[in-house]
Protein backbone atom coordinates (compact mmCIF):
# COMPACT_ATOMS: atom_id res chain seq x y z
CA UNK A 1 0.00 0.00 0.00
CA UNK A 2 1.33 3.41 -0.94
CA UNK A 3 2.23 5.99 1.67
CA UNK A 4 -0.52 8.45 2.43
CA UNK A 5 -0.15 11.98 3.62
CA UNK A 6 -2.33 12.73 6.61
CA UNK A 7 -3.65 16.27 6.35
CA UNK A 8 -5.08 18.24 9.26
CA UNK A 9 -8.75 18.12 10.11
CA UNK A 10 -10.81 20.61 8.09
CA UNK A 11 -8.36 20.74 5.23
CA UNK A 12 -10.09 20.58 1.85
CA UNK A 13 -7.50 18.20 0.47
CA UNK A 14 -7.96 15.73 3.31
CA UNK A 15 -8.49 12.44 1.55
CA UNK A 16 -9.05 10.17 4.50
CA UNK A 17 -12.08 9.78 6.71
CA UNK A 18 -11.98 9.75 10.48
CA UNK A 19 -14.36 7.19 11.86
CA UNK A 20 -15.32 6.54 15.45
CA UNK A 21 -15.83 2.85 16.01
CA UNK A 22 -17.48 2.89 19.41
CA UNK A 23 -17.55 3.61 22.37
CA UNK A 24 -20.94 1.95 22.08
CA UNK A 25 -21.36 0.10 18.87
CA UNK A 26 -23.15 -3.19 18.23
CA UNK A 27 -20.10 -4.61 16.47
CA UNK A 28 -17.72 -4.07 19.37
CA UNK A 29 -19.63 -6.15 21.96
CA UNK A 30 -18.58 -3.82 24.73
CA UNK A 31 -17.47 -0.32 25.49
CA UNK A 32 -14.45 0.21 23.26
CA UNK A 33 -13.56 3.31 21.35
CA UNK A 34 -11.33 3.19 18.33
CA UNK A 35 -10.69 6.27 16.26
CA UNK A 36 -9.97 4.94 12.82
CA UNK A 37 -8.33 6.85 10.01
CA UNK A 38 -9.89 5.32 6.91
CA UNK A 39 -8.80 5.43 3.31
CA UNK A 40 -11.99 4.32 1.65
CA UNK A 41 -12.68 0.96 3.21
CA UNK A 42 -9.16 0.40 4.53
CA UNK A 43 -7.92 1.19 8.00
CA UNK A 44 -4.74 3.27 7.92
CA UNK A 45 -4.40 4.08 11.56
CA UNK A 46 -6.24 3.26 14.72
CA UNK A 47 -6.13 4.89 18.13
CA UNK A 48 -7.66 2.92 20.97
CA UNK A 49 -9.16 4.55 24.00
CA UNK A 50 -9.89 2.42 27.03
CA UNK A 51 -11.24 3.07 30.49
CA UNK A 52 -14.93 3.61 29.94
CA UNK A 53 -15.93 1.19 32.66
CA UNK A 54 -12.97 1.63 34.98
CA UNK A 55 -14.16 0.88 38.51
CA UNK A 56 -11.00 1.34 40.59
CA UNK A 57 -10.94 -2.26 41.80
CA UNK A 58 -7.33 -2.07 42.89
CA UNK A 59 -8.06 0.91 45.11
CA UNK A 60 -11.22 -0.63 46.55
CA UNK A 61 -9.33 -3.85 47.23
CA UNK A 62 -6.91 -1.97 49.46
CA UNK A 63 -9.65 -1.60 52.05
CA UNK A 64 -11.27 -5.01 51.83
CA UNK A 65 -10.39 -8.18 53.69
CA UNK A 66 -9.31 -11.01 51.42
CA UNK A 67 -12.64 -12.79 51.22
CA UNK A 68 -14.45 -9.58 50.23
CA UNK A 69 -12.24 -9.16 47.18
CA UNK A 70 -13.68 -12.25 45.48
CA UNK A 71 -16.78 -10.40 44.20
CA UNK A 72 -14.48 -7.81 42.61
CA UNK A 73 -12.68 -10.48 40.63
CA UNK A 74 -16.02 -11.71 39.23
CA UNK A 75 -16.32 -8.52 37.31
CA UNK A 76 -13.02 -8.75 35.50
CA UNK A 77 -13.70 -11.33 32.83
CA UNK A 78 -17.39 -11.83 33.37
CA UNK A 79 -17.61 -14.56 30.72
CA UNK A 80 -15.58 -16.88 32.94
CA UNK A 81 -15.84 -15.44 36.42
CA UNK A 82 -15.27 -18.75 38.26
CA UNK A 83 -11.71 -18.84 36.93
CA UNK A 84 -11.10 -15.38 38.34
CA UNK A 85 -12.59 -16.38 41.69
CA UNK A 86 -10.48 -19.52 41.86
CA UNK A 87 -7.40 -17.59 40.80
CA UNK A 88 -7.94 -15.21 43.67
CA UNK A 89 -8.55 -18.02 46.17
CA UNK A 90 -5.41 -19.76 44.96
CA UNK A 91 -3.43 -16.54 45.45
CA UNK A 92 -4.72 -16.17 49.01
CA UNK A 93 -4.01 -19.82 49.76
CA UNK A 94 -0.48 -19.36 48.49
CA UNK A 95 -0.01 -16.35 50.77
CA UNK A 96 -1.54 -18.13 53.76
CA UNK A 97 0.26 -21.40 53.06
CA UNK A 98 -2.82 -23.60 52.80
CA UNK A 99 -2.84 -26.93 51.01
CA UNK A 100 -6.14 -28.27 49.80
CA UNK A 101 -7.49 -31.82 49.75
CA UNK A 102 -7.36 -33.45 46.32
CA UNK A 103 -11.12 -33.62 46.04
CA UNK A 104 -11.42 -29.84 46.34
CA UNK A 105 -8.76 -29.40 43.67
CA UNK A 106 -10.65 -31.68 41.30
CA UNK A 107 -13.97 -29.98 41.95
CA UNK A 108 -12.28 -26.68 41.22
CA UNK A 109 -10.87 -28.06 38.00
CA UNK A 110 -14.37 -29.09 36.94
CA UNK A 111 -15.71 -25.61 37.58
CA UNK A 112 -12.75 -23.86 35.95
CA UNK A 113 -12.94 -25.96 32.81
CA UNK A 114 -16.68 -25.39 32.56
CA UNK A 115 -15.94 -21.68 32.78
CA UNK A 116 -13.31 -21.99 30.07
CA UNK A 117 -15.83 -23.70 27.81
CA UNK A 118 -18.43 -21.02 28.43
CA UNK A 119 -15.84 -18.33 27.68
CA UNK A 120 -14.60 -19.94 24.47
CA UNK A 121 -18.02 -20.85 23.16
CA UNK A 122 -19.16 -17.26 23.47
CA UNK A 123 -16.04 -15.99 21.74
CA UNK A 124 -16.18 -18.47 18.89
CA UNK A 125 -19.87 -18.16 18.26
CA UNK A 126 -19.52 -14.37 18.27
CA UNK A 127 -16.81 -14.67 15.62
CA UNK A 128 -19.45 -16.54 13.66
CA UNK A 129 -22.01 -13.80 14.25
CA UNK A 130 -19.58 -11.10 13.14
CA UNK A 131 -18.88 -12.97 9.94
CA UNK A 132 -22.59 -13.35 9.27
CA UNK A 133 -23.39 -16.79 10.67
CA UNK A 134 -25.90 -16.37 13.44
CA UNK A 135 -27.08 -19.98 13.76
CA UNK A 136 -24.08 -21.41 15.59
CA UNK A 137 -24.42 -18.79 18.26
CA UNK A 138 -27.94 -19.94 19.09
CA UNK A 139 -26.93 -23.60 19.02
CA UNK A 140 -24.21 -23.32 21.63
CA UNK A 141 -25.90 -20.70 23.78
CA UNK A 142 -28.18 -23.28 25.39
CA UNK A 143 -25.09 -25.03 26.75
CA UNK A 144 -23.83 -21.85 28.32
CA UNK A 145 -27.20 -21.82 30.03
CA UNK A 146 -26.62 -25.38 31.23
CA UNK A 147 -23.17 -24.40 32.54
CA UNK A 148 -24.75 -21.50 34.39
CA UNK A 149 -27.27 -23.89 35.91
CA UNK A 150 -24.39 -25.96 37.22
CA UNK A 151 -22.85 -22.85 38.80
CA UNK A 152 -26.22 -22.10 40.26
CA UNK A 153 -26.37 -25.52 41.89
CA UNK A 154 -22.94 -25.00 43.38
CA UNK A 155 -22.97 -21.38 44.49
CA UNK A 156 -26.41 -19.93 43.82
CA UNK A 157 -25.56 -17.37 41.18
CA UNK A 158 -24.94 -17.42 37.47
CA UNK A 159 -22.93 -14.66 35.86
CA UNK A 160 -20.96 -13.00 38.64
CA UNK A 161 -20.56 -16.16 40.59
CA UNK A 162 -18.49 -15.38 43.69
CA UNK A 163 -17.95 -19.13 43.76
CA UNK A 164 -15.97 -20.90 46.46
CA UNK A 165 -14.16 -19.61 49.49
CA UNK A 166 -10.57 -19.33 50.55
CA UNK A 167 -9.86 -22.98 51.34
CA UNK A 168 -12.54 -24.68 49.32
CA UNK A 169 -16.19 -24.41 48.40
CA UNK A 170 -19.05 -22.98 50.41
CA UNK A 171 -20.97 -26.26 50.15
CA UNK A 172 -20.56 -29.67 48.65
CA UNK A 173 -21.72 -30.34 45.12
CA UNK A 174 -25.28 -31.62 45.19
CA UNK A 175 -26.44 -34.74 43.39
CA UNK A 176 -28.36 -32.42 41.09
CA UNK A 177 -25.14 -30.64 40.15
CA UNK A 178 -23.49 -33.90 39.13
CA UNK A 179 -26.62 -34.89 37.25
CA UNK A 180 -26.45 -31.67 35.25
CA UNK A 181 -22.74 -32.17 34.70
CA UNK A 182 -23.42 -35.62 33.28
CA UNK A 183 -26.08 -34.18 31.02
CA UNK A 184 -23.60 -31.56 29.86
CA UNK A 185 -20.86 -34.11 29.17
CA UNK A 186 -23.28 -36.24 27.20
CA UNK A 187 -24.94 -33.57 25.09
CA UNK A 188 -22.41 -30.80 24.63
CA UNK A 189 -19.89 -32.73 22.49
CA UNK A 190 -22.66 -33.47 19.99
CA UNK A 191 -23.56 -29.80 19.73
CA UNK A 192 -19.95 -28.70 19.58
CA UNK A 193 -19.36 -31.14 16.74
CA UNK A 194 -22.38 -29.70 14.97
CA UNK A 195 -21.12 -26.17 15.57
CA UNK A 196 -17.73 -27.07 14.12
CA UNK A 197 -19.42 -28.62 11.10
CA UNK A 198 -21.12 -25.31 10.45
CA UNK A 199 -17.97 -23.23 10.50
CA UNK A 200 -14.59 -24.96 10.57
CA UNK A 201 -14.47 -26.18 6.96
CA UNK A 202 -17.01 -23.69 5.69
CA UNK A 203 -15.47 -22.07 2.59
CA UNK A 204 -17.10 -18.69 3.23
CA UNK A 205 -16.00 -18.62 6.85
CA UNK A 206 -12.46 -19.70 5.93
CA UNK A 207 -12.13 -17.06 3.24
CA UNK A 208 -13.40 -14.53 5.70
CA UNK A 209 -11.02 -15.32 8.56
CA UNK A 210 -7.82 -16.81 7.12
CA UNK A 211 -5.16 -14.13 7.00
CA UNK A 212 -7.32 -11.71 8.91
CA UNK A 213 -5.56 -9.94 11.81
CA UNK A 214 -2.45 -12.15 11.92
CA UNK A 215 0.45 -11.78 14.34
CA UNK A 216 3.79 -13.59 14.41
CA UNK A 217 4.93 -15.41 17.53
CA UNK A 218 7.77 -12.91 18.16
CA UNK A 219 5.45 -9.93 17.97
CA UNK A 220 2.85 -11.71 20.08
CA UNK A 221 5.41 -12.42 22.80
CA UNK A 222 6.73 -8.89 22.68
CA UNK A 223 3.21 -7.55 22.97
CA UNK A 224 2.61 -9.73 26.02
CA UNK A 225 0.01 -12.04 24.49
CA UNK A 226 -0.97 -15.04 26.55
CA UNK A 227 -3.64 -17.69 26.34
CA UNK A 228 -5.37 -18.84 23.18
CA UNK A 229 -4.24 -15.77 21.24
CA UNK A 230 -0.58 -16.52 21.92
CA UNK A 231 -1.04 -20.22 21.23
CA UNK A 232 -2.70 -19.41 17.92
CA UNK A 233 0.55 -17.79 16.84
CA UNK A 234 2.49 -20.92 17.68
CA UNK A 235 3.85 -20.61 21.24
CA UNK A 236 2.75 -23.47 23.48
CA UNK A 237 2.61 -21.50 26.70
CA UNK A 238 -0.13 -22.50 29.08
CA UNK A 239 -0.06 -21.74 32.80
CA UNK A 240 -1.86 -25.00 33.53
CA UNK A 241 1.18 -26.89 32.24
CA UNK A 242 4.01 -24.48 33.03
CA UNK A 243 3.04 -23.72 36.61
CA UNK A 244 0.39 -26.28 37.56
CA UNK A 245 -2.08 -25.13 40.16
CA UNK A 246 -5.07 -26.94 41.62
CA UNK A 247 -3.57 -30.35 40.71
CA UNK A 248 -3.60 -29.83 36.95
CA UNK A 249 -0.54 -32.06 36.82
CA UNK A 250 -2.82 -35.05 37.51
CA UNK A 251 -4.64 -34.64 34.22
CA UNK A 252 -3.83 -35.78 30.76
CA UNK A 253 -4.49 -33.18 28.09
CA UNK A 254 -2.81 -31.50 25.15
CA UNK A 255 -2.28 -27.87 24.36
CA UNK A 256 -3.43 -26.98 20.86
CA UNK A 257 -1.26 -24.49 18.97
CA UNK A 258 -1.78 -22.63 15.72
CA UNK A 259 0.80 -21.20 13.35
CA UNK A 260 -0.19 -17.89 11.78
CA UNK A 261 -2.03 -16.24 14.65
CA UNK A 262 -4.89 -15.04 12.46
CA UNK A 263 -8.59 -15.11 13.26
CA UNK A 264 -9.00 -18.60 11.86
CA UNK A 265 -6.20 -20.01 14.00
CA UNK A 266 -7.57 -18.35 17.08
CA UNK A 267 -10.94 -19.88 16.28
CA UNK A 268 -9.44 -23.36 15.82
CA UNK A 269 -7.34 -23.14 18.97
CA UNK A 270 -10.37 -22.17 21.04
CA UNK A 271 -12.43 -24.98 19.55
CA UNK A 272 -9.71 -27.51 20.30
CA UNK A 273 -9.38 -26.18 23.81
CA UNK A 274 -13.05 -26.82 24.37
CA UNK A 275 -12.52 -30.47 23.39
CA UNK A 276 -9.56 -30.66 25.76
CA UNK A 277 -11.63 -29.07 28.52
CA UNK A 278 -14.31 -31.69 28.05
CA UNK A 279 -11.63 -34.37 28.42
CA UNK A 280 -10.31 -32.73 31.58
CA UNK A 281 -13.79 -32.51 33.07
CA UNK A 282 -14.40 -36.19 32.32
CA UNK A 283 -11.14 -37.16 34.03
CA UNK A 284 -11.84 -34.89 36.99
CA UNK A 285 -15.35 -36.24 37.37
CA UNK A 286 -13.99 -39.78 37.35
CA UNK A 287 -11.47 -38.87 40.01
CA UNK A 288 -14.13 -37.19 42.13
CA UNK A 289 -16.30 -40.31 41.94
CA UNK A 290 -13.46 -42.41 43.34
CA UNK A 291 -13.75 -40.72 46.72
CA UNK A 292 -15.97 -42.85 48.94
CA UNK A 293 -17.42 -42.57 52.44
CA UNK A 294 -16.33 -39.59 54.50
CA UNK A 295 -13.83 -38.59 51.82
CA UNK A 296 -16.71 -37.89 49.46
CA UNK A 297 -17.93 -35.17 51.83
CA UNK A 298 -14.71 -33.18 51.78
CA UNK A 299 -15.28 -29.87 50.07
CA UNK A 300 -12.94 -27.55 51.92
CA UNK A 301 -9.58 -27.58 53.62
CA UNK A 302 -9.38 -28.07 57.34
CA UNK A 303 -8.26 -24.52 58.03
CA UNK A 304 -10.75 -22.98 60.46
CA UNK A 305 -8.72 -19.80 60.85
CA UNK A 306 -9.22 -18.87 57.19
CA UNK A 307 -12.18 -20.82 55.85
CA UNK A 308 -15.41 -18.95 56.52
CA UNK A 309 -17.61 -21.44 58.45
CA UNK A 310 -21.08 -22.45 57.44
CA UNK A 311 -23.82 -20.19 58.74
CA UNK A 312 -25.68 -22.90 60.63
CA UNK A 313 -22.48 -23.73 62.49
CA UNK A 314 -22.00 -20.08 63.37
CA UNK A 315 -25.34 -20.10 65.14
CA UNK A 316 -24.82 -23.36 66.98
CA UNK A 317 -21.09 -23.86 67.59
CA UNK A 318 -18.79 -21.77 69.73
CA UNK A 319 -15.62 -22.25 67.67
CA UNK A 320 -17.37 -21.52 64.42
CA UNK A 321 -18.76 -18.30 65.89
CA UNK A 322 -15.32 -17.21 67.06
CA UNK A 323 -13.67 -17.94 63.72
CA UNK A 324 -16.51 -16.34 61.83
CA UNK A 325 -16.10 -13.19 63.88
CA UNK A 326 -12.34 -13.17 63.49
CA UNK A 327 -12.46 -13.68 59.73
CA UNK A 328 -15.20 -11.13 59.11
CA UNK A 329 -13.65 -8.50 61.34
CA UNK A 330 -10.21 -9.13 59.86
CA UNK A 331 -8.64 -10.24 63.13
CA UNK A 332 -6.87 -13.25 61.64
CA UNK A 333 -3.10 -13.09 61.36
CA UNK A 334 -1.97 -12.41 57.81
CA UNK A 335 1.58 -13.23 56.80
CA UNK A 336 3.75 -10.33 55.65
CA UNK A 337 5.08 -10.79 52.17
CA UNK A 338 4.51 -10.47 48.49
CA UNK A 339 3.16 -13.13 46.24
CA UNK A 340 2.49 -13.44 42.54
CA UNK A 341 0.21 -16.19 41.44
CA UNK A 342 -1.42 -16.78 38.12
CA UNK A 343 -4.00 -19.02 36.55
CA UNK A 344 -4.88 -19.72 32.95
CA UNK A 345 -7.95 -17.59 32.46
CA UNK A 346 -10.23 -17.67 29.47
CA UNK A 347 -8.06 -15.11 27.71
CA UNK A 348 -4.65 -15.88 29.06
CA UNK A 349 -2.52 -15.55 32.13
CA UNK A 350 -4.59 -13.94 34.83
CA UNK A 351 -2.14 -12.88 37.52
CA UNK A 352 -2.55 -11.50 40.99
CA UNK A 353 0.28 -9.56 42.60
CA UNK A 354 -0.50 -9.23 46.27
CA UNK A 355 1.62 -7.25 48.72
CA UNK A 356 0.66 -7.85 52.32
CA UNK A 357 1.93 -5.81 55.26
CA UNK A 358 0.23 -8.05 57.80
CA UNK A 359 -2.83 -5.82 58.10
CA UNK A 360 -6.40 -6.93 57.57
CA UNK A 361 -6.43 -5.81 53.94
CA UNK A 362 -3.89 -6.10 51.12
CA UNK A 363 -1.34 -3.30 51.05
CA UNK A 364 -1.36 -3.44 47.28
CA UNK A 365 -3.16 -5.70 44.88
CA UNK A 366 -2.57 -5.68 41.17
CA UNK A 367 -4.52 -7.69 38.64
CA UNK A 368 -2.58 -8.77 35.57
CA UNK A 369 -5.41 -8.68 33.10
CA UNK A 370 -4.53 -10.46 29.85
CA UNK A 371 -7.01 -8.40 27.79
CA UNK A 372 -5.50 -5.11 28.86
CA UNK A 373 -2.05 -6.20 27.82
CA UNK A 374 -2.81 -7.68 24.42
CA UNK A 375 -5.28 -5.00 23.43
CA UNK A 376 -2.39 -2.65 22.66
CA UNK A 377 -1.57 -4.80 19.64
CA UNK A 378 -4.99 -4.17 18.15
CA UNK A 379 -4.06 -1.09 16.03
CA UNK A 380 -1.20 -3.07 14.52
CA UNK A 381 -3.40 -6.09 13.84
CA UNK A 382 -6.02 -4.17 11.88
CA UNK A 383 -3.73 -1.79 10.01
CA UNK A 384 -4.16 -2.09 6.27
CA UNK A 385 -7.22 -4.30 6.54
CA UNK A 386 -10.86 -3.63 5.83
CA UNK A 387 -13.21 -2.18 8.41
CA UNK A 388 -15.14 -5.44 8.62
CA UNK A 389 -11.86 -7.24 9.33
CA UNK A 390 -11.29 -4.91 12.25
CA UNK A 391 -14.63 -5.97 13.72
CA UNK A 392 -13.94 -9.67 13.33
CA UNK A 393 -10.40 -9.30 14.68
CA UNK A 394 -11.75 -7.64 17.79
CA UNK A 395 -14.23 -10.41 18.47
CA UNK A 396 -11.69 -13.14 17.82
CA UNK A 397 -9.29 -11.55 20.33
CA UNK A 398 -12.11 -12.01 22.83
CA UNK A 399 -11.83 -8.58 24.38
CA UNK A 400 -13.88 -8.30 27.53
CA UNK A 401 -14.45 -4.72 28.64
CA UNK A 402 -14.55 -5.68 32.30
CA UNK A 403 -11.11 -7.18 32.13
CA UNK A 404 -9.71 -4.36 30.07
CA UNK A 405 -10.62 -1.65 32.53
CA UNK A 406 -10.66 -3.36 35.93
CA UNK B 1 20.98 -27.67 33.11
CA UNK B 2 18.02 -26.10 34.64
CA UNK B 3 18.23 -22.45 35.43
CA UNK B 4 18.05 -21.92 39.18
CA UNK B 5 17.69 -18.78 41.24
CA UNK B 6 21.29 -19.14 42.40
CA UNK B 7 22.64 -19.13 38.85
CA UNK B 8 20.58 -16.06 37.96
CA UNK B 9 21.75 -14.25 41.07
CA UNK B 10 25.37 -15.15 40.35
CA UNK B 11 25.19 -14.00 36.73
CA UNK B 12 23.54 -10.73 37.65
CA UNK B 13 25.99 -10.04 40.45
CA UNK B 14 28.92 -10.65 38.09
CA UNK B 15 27.49 -8.15 35.65
CA UNK B 16 26.11 -5.42 37.90
CA UNK B 17 27.85 -6.02 41.24
CA UNK B 18 26.85 -3.61 43.97
CA UNK B 19 24.06 -1.98 41.98
CA UNK B 20 21.73 -4.84 42.78
CA UNK B 21 20.75 -5.52 46.36
CA UNK B 22 18.13 -6.98 48.71
CA UNK B 23 18.16 -10.49 47.26
CA UNK B 24 15.17 -12.44 48.49
CA UNK B 25 13.10 -15.42 47.46
CA UNK B 26 9.56 -14.90 48.75
CA UNK B 27 7.41 -17.91 47.80
CA UNK B 28 10.22 -19.15 45.59
CA UNK B 29 10.42 -16.17 43.26
CA UNK B 30 13.79 -14.49 43.06
CA UNK B 31 13.39 -10.81 43.97
CA UNK B 32 15.94 -8.02 44.01
CA UNK B 33 16.22 -4.27 43.97
CA UNK B 34 18.10 -2.46 41.24
CA UNK B 35 19.43 1.09 41.14
CA UNK B 36 16.87 3.15 39.31
CA UNK B 37 19.27 4.39 36.61
CA UNK B 38 20.12 0.91 35.39
CA UNK B 39 16.63 -0.61 35.18
CA UNK B 40 16.71 -0.85 31.40
CA UNK B 41 20.27 -2.19 31.40
CA UNK B 42 19.14 -4.96 33.72
CA UNK B 43 16.08 -5.69 31.56
CA UNK B 44 18.18 -5.73 28.40
CA UNK B 45 20.80 -7.97 29.95
CA UNK B 46 18.16 -10.40 31.17
CA UNK B 47 16.59 -10.32 27.70
CA UNK B 48 19.78 -10.76 25.66
CA UNK B 49 21.79 -13.19 27.73
CA UNK B 50 21.85 -16.59 26.03
CA UNK B 51 21.34 -18.43 29.27
CA UNK B 52 18.92 -16.15 31.10
CA UNK B 53 16.47 -15.41 28.27
CA UNK B 54 13.89 -13.47 30.24
CA UNK B 55 11.96 -12.44 27.15
CA UNK B 56 8.47 -12.03 28.46
CA UNK B 57 7.33 -9.10 30.58
CA UNK B 58 4.53 -10.56 32.64
CA UNK B 59 3.63 -7.53 34.65
CA UNK B 60 4.72 -4.04 35.57
CA UNK B 61 3.24 -1.95 38.33
CA UNK B 62 4.06 0.40 41.17
CA UNK B 63 3.65 0.30 44.92
CA UNK B 64 3.58 3.39 47.12
CA UNK B 65 5.41 3.37 50.46
CA UNK B 66 4.84 6.84 51.92
CA UNK B 67 7.06 6.22 54.96
CA UNK B 68 10.05 5.26 52.86
CA UNK B 69 11.45 8.78 52.55
CA UNK B 70 13.31 9.48 49.33
CA UNK B 71 12.25 6.11 47.89
CA UNK B 72 8.49 6.33 48.08
CA UNK B 73 7.56 4.64 44.81
CA UNK B 74 8.59 1.13 43.88
CA UNK B 75 8.20 0.04 40.27
CA UNK B 76 7.93 -3.73 40.13
CA UNK B 77 8.79 -5.79 37.05
CA UNK B 78 7.79 -9.43 36.71
CA UNK B 79 9.72 -11.31 34.06
CA UNK B 80 9.30 -14.81 32.76
CA UNK B 81 11.68 -17.16 31.00
CA UNK B 82 9.53 -19.52 28.94
CA UNK B 83 12.36 -21.88 28.05
CA UNK B 84 13.31 -22.86 31.58
CA UNK B 85 10.02 -21.69 33.07
CA UNK B 86 11.53 -19.39 35.69
CA UNK B 87 10.00 -16.18 36.94
CA UNK B 88 11.82 -13.31 38.60
CA UNK B 89 10.79 -10.00 40.04
CA UNK B 90 12.81 -6.86 40.43
CA UNK B 91 12.08 -3.44 41.73
CA UNK B 92 13.45 0.04 41.38
CA UNK B 93 12.71 2.72 43.93
CA UNK B 94 12.26 6.36 43.11
CA UNK B 95 11.69 9.64 44.90
CA UNK B 96 8.06 10.76 44.69
CA UNK B 97 8.98 14.39 44.08
CA UNK B 98 11.04 13.43 41.05
CA UNK B 99 9.60 10.14 39.83
CA UNK B 100 11.62 9.75 36.63
CA UNK B 101 12.31 6.20 35.51
CA UNK B 102 13.47 5.02 32.10
CA UNK B 103 10.83 3.37 29.98
CA UNK B 104 10.86 -0.31 29.08
CA UNK B 105 8.94 0.20 25.84
CA UNK B 106 12.18 -0.11 23.85
CA UNK B 107 12.57 -3.68 25.06
CA UNK B 108 8.96 -4.79 25.41
CA UNK B 109 6.05 -3.42 23.38
CA UNK B 110 3.76 -4.72 26.11
CA UNK B 111 5.20 -2.15 28.53
CA UNK B 112 3.37 0.62 26.71
CA UNK B 113 -0.06 0.25 28.31
CA UNK B 114 1.34 -1.02 31.58
CA UNK B 115 3.52 2.06 31.98
CA UNK B 116 0.64 4.30 31.04
CA UNK B 117 -1.44 2.62 33.72
CA UNK B 118 1.34 3.04 36.27
CA UNK B 119 1.69 6.70 35.32
CA UNK B 120 -2.06 7.14 35.53
CA UNK B 121 -2.33 5.79 39.06
CA UNK B 122 1.02 6.64 40.63
CA UNK B 123 2.43 9.44 38.54
CA UNK B 124 5.65 7.66 37.63
CA UNK B 125 7.19 9.59 34.77
CA UNK B 126 8.57 7.06 32.33
CA UNK B 127 11.29 8.92 30.47
CA UNK B 128 11.23 8.13 26.77
CA UNK B 129 7.75 6.65 26.66
CA UNK B 130 6.14 7.37 23.25
CA UNK B 131 2.71 8.32 24.54
CA UNK B 132 2.64 8.85 28.28
CA UNK B 133 -0.93 9.98 28.87
CA UNK B 134 -3.67 8.82 31.19
CA UNK B 135 -5.28 5.57 30.18
CA UNK B 136 -8.07 4.50 32.54
CA UNK B 137 -8.89 7.76 34.30
CA UNK B 138 -10.23 10.92 32.67
CA UNK B 139 -7.69 13.17 31.03
CA UNK B 140 -8.61 16.15 33.23
CA UNK B 141 -7.68 14.39 36.45
CA UNK B 142 -4.90 16.28 38.23
CA UNK B 143 -3.82 13.79 40.88
CA UNK B 144 -2.66 10.20 41.05
CA UNK B 145 -5.41 8.27 42.80
CA UNK B 146 -3.64 5.08 43.88
CA UNK B 147 -1.19 6.95 46.07
CA UNK B 148 -1.70 6.32 49.74
CA UNK B 149 -2.51 9.95 50.56
CA UNK B 150 -5.93 9.46 48.97
CA UNK B 151 -7.85 7.22 51.33
CA UNK B 152 -11.19 5.75 50.36
CA UNK B 153 -14.28 7.39 51.78
CA UNK B 154 -14.91 6.65 55.43
CA UNK B 155 -17.59 3.95 55.51
CA UNK B 156 -18.97 5.15 58.82
CA UNK B 157 -19.63 8.74 57.82
CA UNK B 158 -23.12 9.99 58.64
CA UNK B 159 -23.15 13.50 57.22
CA UNK B 160 -24.32 12.31 53.82
CA UNK B 161 -28.09 12.14 53.47
CA UNK B 162 -29.07 10.19 50.43
CA UNK B 163 -32.75 9.40 50.25
CA UNK B 164 -32.58 7.34 47.10
CA UNK B 165 -29.71 5.07 47.98
CA UNK B 166 -29.91 5.35 51.79
CA UNK B 167 -26.57 4.81 53.47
Amino acid sequence: MSEHIILPEGSLEKQTTTLNLGPTHPATHGVFQNILEMDGERVMKATSTVGYIHRAFEKIAERRPLYQITPLTDRLNYCSSPINNMGWHITCEKLLGLTLPKRVDYLRVIIMELARISDHLICNSIVGVDSGAFTGFLYVMQYRELIYEIYEEVCGSRLTTNIGRIGGFERNFTAKAFEKLEKFLKEYPVTLREFENLLTRNRIFMDRTIGCGPISSERALNYGFTGPNLRASGVDYDVRVHTPYSSYQDFNFTIPVGSTGDCYDRFLVRNQEMWQSIEIIKQAYQKVQQFKGTEADVFHADAPAYYLPEKKDVYTKMEALIYHFKIVMGETEMPVGEVYSSVEGGNGELGFYLVSDGGRTPYRLHFRRPCFIYYQAYPELIKGGMLSDAVITMSSLNLIAGELDA
Amino acid sequence: MALTNEIIQQKLTEKFGENLSNWEQPYGMLTFVAEKDINIKVLQFLFDDAELQFRFLTDLQAVHYPDNKGEELAIVYHLHNFVDNVRIRFKVFTDITKPDVFTATGVFMSANFMERETYDFYGVNFVGHPNLIRILNVDEMDYFPMRKEFPLEDQTRIDKDDEMFGR
